[in-house]
């Protein structure tokens, strides 16, 4: 892989703070995001892993700038080198960056199959979308179906339609295996190979790790709202050994063919993040100096880690 | 300034609002008879500052009549609701822990109750039992309990699924016991709730009624009445005595609408956020 | 289109049992009402005559009525000259109930029809604005002004209306459903939607403030659901997003709502009727309650009751029409 290849979406500092309101009725912000990085190259699938509450599926809204209105967003977004801003979100939603939803609870109850995958816009892309289908496998009747009527399996297909309907160049897979069987999965995974390999860009958000390392080029590992390593696919085949961050290690630890061996502790609660550096309460090798200062981002071996001690 | 924690805001705005309606009510209730005695020389003046509201056709003071009326009106209205949110607790506990068939009745009388327009019901009744006080109580009474019931019953099914109730139950406390200890207290602020959040609806219905001529006998003040004499004479030019009394049966209806509404902020502050 | 038949059959039948047994406690109730009263429908009947009535006259009324026997038998004789049809004759206006409820019911149901038809226009349009405002101005805005009018009782909003529009601007009559001196046959189109403007106003203030609320919820819910997210991650502006989603899923519970709001429509109407001396069932029904009219008054209460069951049942119903997900079944 080159390192020159152009970048077609960067992301650095990005942090997402939520006003809430707690049970005294007093203002809060909770910090879900805090100085998340990323960077996805054409034609590359780049997984984003992590437990659930890690902030994986929020980073996809606010991306394309469907955030809650109480969200509150800082730090940079790029797309093909320029400042992504909510005019130009506005513009791409849909048509440049397409989101795969994770089930049909993202699709209209009440609107037939057809007519949803449509769309909005004029003028309805109805020819495209029924040889779309056939190239599917889905049954012709699918269109006149309601999203309630889908098997599994069709579901994930006519979700899957609705980005291959575009002529995206970023897609946002969120969560697209739970729920699934194995055959099922592979399936939907073989599908954003096969976007990949058309020049697509594809960010799978996931935590089914173990087969995002089948698909992958890239991983990036979250951890309480931030990217804590970014290594090539290989290195997570290769074993921790060859990763750069502890929670990485542990991770790959806590994987069923790799022993199922639990991390100590909790990922913290968005109310209450560490000063330091996120993984230090929970880090064998934490020092004053991560629980003082947030470490940076550095290069190392070919892939990025946040963290002083990596290597 | 100091932030004030929204939670006392609300204590002070309902201890605010529950002040301002005592004060019109004691206004109301000390209000000497003279002081909306006819005189036939003061007949239709318009408001003035000797009359702010003016006079009606028997040159009665408006003011003061409609201050008397409101104060007859909330004693009805609190009364009939008073009654009614004690139907809907019995009710409630009564659905919640009775026997399937005395649930399956009383669902079936809340579809009865519910299945007639309350105006029709309420004319009914005040029939039934002659003309006056005492219909005019029970009939509000009778049409107003059965939502205060229904949410009374989910809670009590509610209360009763939990496990501390289970836990008195297994040690074996009589029912008696955990209606007293455990039920009750849960309920006391839902009646209190309840009965405010009824008490614009009773005042707003008791008008109406009176209105129509089935409530509380002519010679009384009540506010329905005032604006049913004053509808003979809205083509004479008397529109004074038809707009300030009711708005002022609106502001009153509005305050013990906030009022209940901040109470229930209070007591349930999940349920108010939005 | 017969599977459909068979589908909306059962629950049919359902309810039409369900609205039989709802009647039949109606009328023991509103029959035991009128027994508790002091008044005596016979003595009433009579003394509204006003002149002596021959022996054979008085025998028929006091048969109808069942003077003389115990409760029950008496309830069970007149449920029977109900049946067929018998529905007694008005004290008040000397003619079967029957043929004044009909003819009454026209002209209340033109008002309720009006002012049910304005008050979900009008309560769903503000709904949807709120809802799409959500927490800014216009939503704060209506929502007081939403409270404001549901503290407002409806006989007063009638007599402003009337005294605005009416007396002060001339603009509407004062009352009636017809110019005065001017025969029904001979009353137009014209002079009877000119006579109903102001009632159907005032009735529809009985209901649009609470149809608001409850569509601008309905929107926010919909607002925030996982398909308006996936929607609007598609391209879709705020507005498409309410024409193409909100619209479609809130219009079935607006529509249920409105359907199971008859019993405020009904009650409302007797309180417009009076104000603006409509010549309805509402109108009616006070006037038989102030005279002592026992057997308009029992034919009313019963209209009453099947009208609300039947909007009751129209809105349980209305879901297995219209939603897909009980009219389809699954492949």
């Amino acid at each position: 892989m080159e390192q020159k290849q152009e970048t077609l979406l960067e992301i650095h500092d990005l942090s997402v703070s939520f006003r809430m309101y707690d049970a005294g009725l007093e203002q809060k912000d909770l910090q879900v995001i805090s100085d998340l990085h990323l960077r996805i190259r054409p034609g590359e699938i780049v997984a984003v892993a992590g437990s659930s509450g890690s902030g994986k599926s929020l980073l996809a809204s606010a991306i394309l700038g469907i955030l809650p209105a109480n969200a509150t967003v800082r730090g940079h977004v790029h797309y093909r080198g320029k400042e992504l801003t909510p005019e130009m979100q506005r513009e791409l939603r849909g048509k440049e960056i397409a989101l795969v939803p994770q089930s049909v609870a993202y699709l209209d109850p009440l609107m037939r199959v057809g007519k949803q995958v449509d769309g909005h816009r004029r003028p309805k892309p109805t020819e495209k979308r029924r040889s779309l289908f056939r190239r599917l496998e889905l049954p012709e009747r699918t269109e006149t179906l309601y999203p309630f009527q889908l098997s599994g399996g069709m579901a994930r297909r006519v979700l899957v339609s609705t980005a291959l309907l575009t002529e995206a160049s970023l897609v946002i897979a969120d969560e697209p295996t739970p729920g699934m069987s194995l055959d099922q999965a592979l399936e939907a995974l073989r599908m954003f190979r096969e976007m990949a390999d058309a020049g697509k860009s594809v960010l799978l958000i996931t935590h089914d790790i173990d087969l995002a390392f089948e698909f992958a080029d890239r991983v990036a590992v979250f951890y309480a709202g931030t990217t804590v390593e970014i290594a090539p696919v290989e290195d997570f085949r290769t074993g921790p050994q060859a990763l750069r961050h502890p929670y990485s290690q542990a991770l790959w630890r806590a994987l069923p063919q790799n022993g199922f061996t639990p991390i100590d502790g909790f990922q913290p609660y968005a109310g209450s993040l560490p000063r330091g550096c996120l993984f230090a309460p929970r880090c064998p090798y934490a020092t004053d100096r991560c629980r003082a200062e947030i470490p940076p981002v550095r290069e190392v071996r070919g892939g990025e880690v946040r963290c002083f001690h990596g290597a | 300034m100091r932030r004030i924690n929204r939670r006392t805001q609300a204590v002070l705005w309902t201890a605010l609002l529950a002040l301002v309606l005592i004060a019109i009510y004691i206004i109301g209730a000390t209000i000497p008879e003279e002081a909306y005695a006819s005189s036939y020389l003061q007949a239709k003046l318009p408001p003035s500052w000797a009359h702010p509201f003016g006079t009606d056709s028997l040159g009665r003071d408006l003011l003061m009549r409609t201050l008397k009326g409101l104060s007859i009106s909330m004693t009805v209205g609190l009364a009939a609701s008073a009654i009614s949110a004690v139907i809907a607790v019995l009710v409630g506990i009564a659905a919640a822990t009775g026997a399937k068939w005395v649930d399956a009745v009383i669902n079936w009388v809340i579809d009865l109750v519910m299945g007639v327009p309350h105006t029709i019901l309420v004319i009914l009744i005040s029939f039934a039992l002659g003309r006056g006080l005492k219909g005019l109580l029970i009939g509000i009474a009778a049409t107003h309990w059965c939502s205060l019931a229904r949410l009374i019953r989910g809670e009590v099914l509610q209360l009763r699924s939990q496990t501390y109730i289970a836990v008195s139950r297994k040690l074996g406390k009589r029912s008696g016991w955990i209606l007293v200890h455990h039920l009750l207290p849960h309920l006391v602020p839902q009646f209190f709730v309840g009965l405010i959040l009824t008490f614009p609806h009773a005042v707003l219905h008791e008008a109406s009624i009176s209105f129509l001529g089935f409530g509380l006998p002519p010679e009384q003040p009540a506010i329905g009445i005032i604006l049913s004499e004053s509808m003979q004479y809205l083509s004479t030019g008397l529109w004074w005595s038809a707009v300030f009394p009711g708005l002022l049966l609106v502001a009153i209806v509005l305050l013990v609408d906030r009022l209940g509404d901040q109470l229930r902020r209070i007591f349930d502050p999940a349920s108010a956020q939005e | 289109m017969e599977k459909f038949w068979r589908r909306l059959g059962r629950p049919l039948l359902r309810y039409g049992v369900k609205i039989v047994a709802l009647l039949l406690a109606v009328s023991i109730v509103a029959f035991l009402l009128v027994c508790l009263s002091p008044v005596d429908p016979v003595q009433q009947y009579i003394l509204g005559l006003g002149s002596a009535i021959s022996p054979e006259q008085r025998a028929e009324i006091e048969a109808y009525w069942g003077v003389n026997q115990p409760p029950v038998e008496r309830y069970v004789h007149w449920l029977g000259q109900l049946l067929q049809g018998n529905w007694g004759e008005s004290a008040l206006y000397r003619r079967p109930v029957l043929d004044i409820i009909g003819e009454r019911f026209v002209n209340s149901l033109a008002l309720m029809l009006c002012a049910w038809v304005l008050s979900g226009v009008i309560g769903f349009v503000l709904g949807c604005l709120m809802g799409m405002y959500q927490g800014k101005w216009p939503d704060r805005l209506l929502k007081k002004i939403a409270y404001l009018i549901s503290s407002i009782p409806t006989f007063w909003l009638g007599l402003v209306l009337l005294l605005v529009f009416a007396v002060w601007l001339h603009w509407f009559p004062t009352g009636l459903s017809a110019p005065i001196g001017v025969t029904q046959d001979q009353v137009t189109l014209g002079q009877r939607l000119h006579h109903l403007v102001l009632p159907a106003l005032t009735l529809s203030f009985v209901s649009f403030a609470n149809i608001a609320l409850h569509t601008r919820q309905k929107l926010i819910d919909v607002l925030n659901s996982e398909y308006v997210l996936f929607a609007r991650a598609r391209g879709e502006g705020r507005w498409t997003v309410l024409r193409r989603h909100g619209l479609r899923n809130m219009l079935l519970p607006a529509l249920t709502l409105q359907f199971a709001s008859f019993a405020e429509l009904f009650g409302g109407s007797v309180l417009a009727e009076n104000v603006f001396s409509y010549p309805g069932l509402g109108s009616a029904a006070a006037a038989a309650g102030l005279n002592a009219d026992v057997p308009l008054l029992l034919g009313i209460t019963l209209f009453s009751a099947l009208f609300v069951c039947v909007g009751n049942t129209i809105a349980n119903l209305l879901y297995g029409v219209i939603d897909p997900q009980i009219r389809e079944v699954a492949p």
